[in-house]
């Protein structure tokens, strides 16, 4: 067991500054209005640093310096581009542990999780993408024997994109990758609950970027985000977070014509067929844990498993072990390797969680564990935690239907087959799912039947770089992850080219 | 073209389906005087879901696929020029996510926190939230009645 020194104390491996600019062109600038707004832990509720307060002027001031990097940065060979993502990674590795209980203590989740999860699969993200982009091939079409149609990935120039506050450094490195990748300019706008954590992280590789390429711009979504997404000067713009926001953001990329990709969050089905508890194995002890994943992060994951579906014949004995399992999760300090689940990001995040609570038991939804605020002790008390809970009801419920994001599992049975695939797809998002069977062909239906975009089968949480990942439905357009993203972040340039010297004879 | 769910009862009291707390009238009346007439669409689904945001009225594109749940009526003070009343604020909500939660009287409400999204109130260090209850049995009858399901 280690717990790590908070940022800024003595002992601690980190030490954010007292205050944080725009990173614009290789250099801080500070914003042009001259505001900062305050930036709290949510480990204790108290400010750590201030952070600049980005308006219409800093998002032009970046997408200057973006385009005057783009044309540059477009031409460099992709050995040159892949070697410095595969450098970038390499002083992530080198100072993983800073990076991991930086983001902790700017997010609020247990430093187990950045230390295993987020920081290694960002490091292995821009691996993933410097090896894709110089595997990355045109095509040739002869269209006869004089004809050819050749066909070129090209950047798109200078791309927008807006990350979510719950994997600050992992969300912003799923856009980063494959953009930079593809030989775009970025300018990027963090999430107002974490606006520090990336600008550590540029603290430690800016210097390995050509100024302009990657600029980071912080502030409110209306002062800062709105512009960079409504902006005529960005080839595209890439958000994660809510569906409203998402909409509004198609509406300005309708104006400019440019292309979007969403990832809009969900409501995701976690099924365990009956065959789980046929023997009390390792596999079932998987998934019980598959059960409590929706404790990952605070469950504050898109694909959060937040509904749990359990055959009627087994519902009982297998709920009662979750219940028991759930209840072994360690809630506590974020920055000690034993907790696992720690703060929510920020106070309204919880007073959402908390207003579920009474919309769940206001309509008939049944507490089984949980189903209230956290009380640490000390300074932890002024810090945002809340109880895992399981809920049990009907999927009609609205705690069934809508996105918490918080540690909030709501559980029902089903009858059969036909019974669980009807209750996981009637929802309006259709985001992750999980699939829990023996049955190599049970599973296998189930996985093709469901509506969802990443279906994990006899799995949960896993985020490898090669694997798509993105939404059916209400939940998003476009994909993150795997090599089909350098696509998303290139436009295809076909030259038709004859070979003929005679003329066509139509003139 | 869209449904106003809101209409005038015919036979009984029709319940409103939107309402306001006082302290978000109040930052509502602060909004209005900075960005003039407001509205709200109610959000679904991920990082800040499920949160009613607010825009400056048209920045948001309603249309089909929208439900017009009713008004809020927010205080306008007496400035001396011309005198106080009342201002409405129109609170949508996409139709599909209406069917799960048309059974539900929702509330807006305001918080200290740190939204995201392109809501107004973000930067005043506040965040707007939905607090719902079920609508009771004559309440619901009223609306079926009325045709506003």
């Amino acid at each position: 067991m280690t717990v790590y020194a908070r940022p800024g104390t003595p002992g601690s491996i980190v030490e954010y500054k007292a205050r944080y600019d725009h990173w614009i062109g290789g250099e801080y600038v500070a914003p042009a209005k001259g505001q900062y707004f305050e930036n709290p832990s949510p480990v204790t509720g108290q400010t750590f640093t201030e952070v600049a307060r980005g308006t219409a002027e800093d998002i032009d001031r970046a997408l200057d310096a973006a385009h005057g990097a783009a044309r540059t940065w477009g031409k460099t060979s992709v050995t040159e581009r892949s070697n410095i993502l595969n450098k970038i990674a390499d002083r992530m590795e080198a100072h993983l542990e800073e990076i991991a209980v930086a983001e902790c203590w700017e997010n609020g989740k247990p430093v187990r999780e950045t230390l295993a999860a987020d920081i290694p699969l960002a490091i292995d993200h821009f691996r993933y993408f410097a090896g894709a982009i110089r595997a990355q091939e045109g095509s040739i079409s002869e269209i006869d024997g004089d004809t050819v149609a050749y066909h070129f990935q090209e950047p798109l120039g200078v791309v927008g994109q807006i990350i979510p506050w719950n994997f600050p450094i992992l969300m912003a490195t799923w856009k980063l990758a494959p953009a930079l990748a593809a030989g775009n300019c970025v300018v990027l706008k963090p999430a107002e609950q974490t606006p520090a954590s990336i600008l550590f992280l540029m603290d430690l590789i800016g210097d390995l970027l050509p100024p302009g390429v990657l600029n980071v711009v912080n502030g409110f979504g209306v002062e800062a985000g709105k512009p960079l997404a409504s902006s005529p000067r960005i080839a595209k713009i890439a958000f994660t977070g809510e569906t409203t926001t998402g909409r509004l953001i198609m509406q300005y990329a309708s104006q400019n014509i440019i292309p979007v990709t969403l990832e809009l969050g969900g409501k995701s089905p976690n099924i365990f067929f009956d065959d789980v508890a046929r023997a009390d194995d390792a596999f079932y002890d998987k998934a019980l844990e598959g059960f409590t994943m929706f404790a990952l992060n605070q469950g504050e994951v898109c694909t959060c498993p937040s509904r749990a579906l359990i055959q009627e014949s087994v519902y009982d004995s297998f709920l009662g072990d979750a219940i028991a399992r759930t209840e072994k999760v360690v809630q506590g300090d974020p920055l000690d390797t034993d907790t696992m689940i720690g703060a929510q990001a920020s106070n309204d995040q919880l007073e959402k969680i908390l207003s579920y609570f009474d919309i769940g038991k206001d309509e008939g939804a049944k507490v089984l564990t949980g189903g209230h605020r956290a009380e640490l002790e000390g300074d932890l008390a002024g810090g945002f935690y809340v109880a895992p809970t399981i809920f049990e009801g009907k999927n009609s419920m609205r705690v069934f239907q809508e996105e918490i994001f918080g540690p909030v599992v709501a559980v029902t049975s089903f009858s059969d087959f036909d019974d669980a695939m009807t209750i996981a797809n009637d929802t309006l998002y259709g985001l992750g799912a999980g699939v829990w069977s023996r049955d190599a062909n049970t599973a296998y239906r189930a996985g093709r039947e469901i509506q969802a975009g990443r279906v994990w089968t006899n799995c949960y949480h896993a985020y490898p770089a090669a694997a798509a990942f993105g939404g059916y439905k209400g939940s998003g357009v476009g994909r993150e992850n795997h090599k089909m993203m350098l696509d998303h972040y290139q436009q295809t340039k076909n030259l038709l080219v004859s070979y003929s010297p005679d003329r066509l004879g139509f003139f | 073209m869209s449904d106003d769910v809101d209409r005038p009862a015919e036979a009984h009291p029709v319940p409103e389906r939107v309402a306001v707390t006082d302290a978000a009238a109040v930052l509502l009346a602060h909004l209005r005087e900075e960005h003039g007439e407001l509205m709200f669409h109610q959000s679904g689904g991920c990082c800040d879901g499920s949160s009613p945001m607010c825009y400056p009225l048209g920045e948001f594109l309603t249309g089909d696929a929208d439900v017009h749940l009713g008004d809020l009526r927010v205080p306008v003070p007496d400035d001396g020029a011309r005198p106080g009343g009342t201002a409405s604020v129109p609170v949508w909500m996409s139709r599909n996510q209406f069917e799960y939660w048309k059974h539900t009287h929702l509330t807006i409400d305001v918080v200290p926190g740190r939204g995201a999204g392109f809501s107004l109130e973000a930067p005043e260090g506040v965040r707007f939230l939905i607090r719902s209850r079920i609508f009771s049995d004559e309440e619901w009858e009223a609306l079926e009645a009325a045709g506003a399901l």
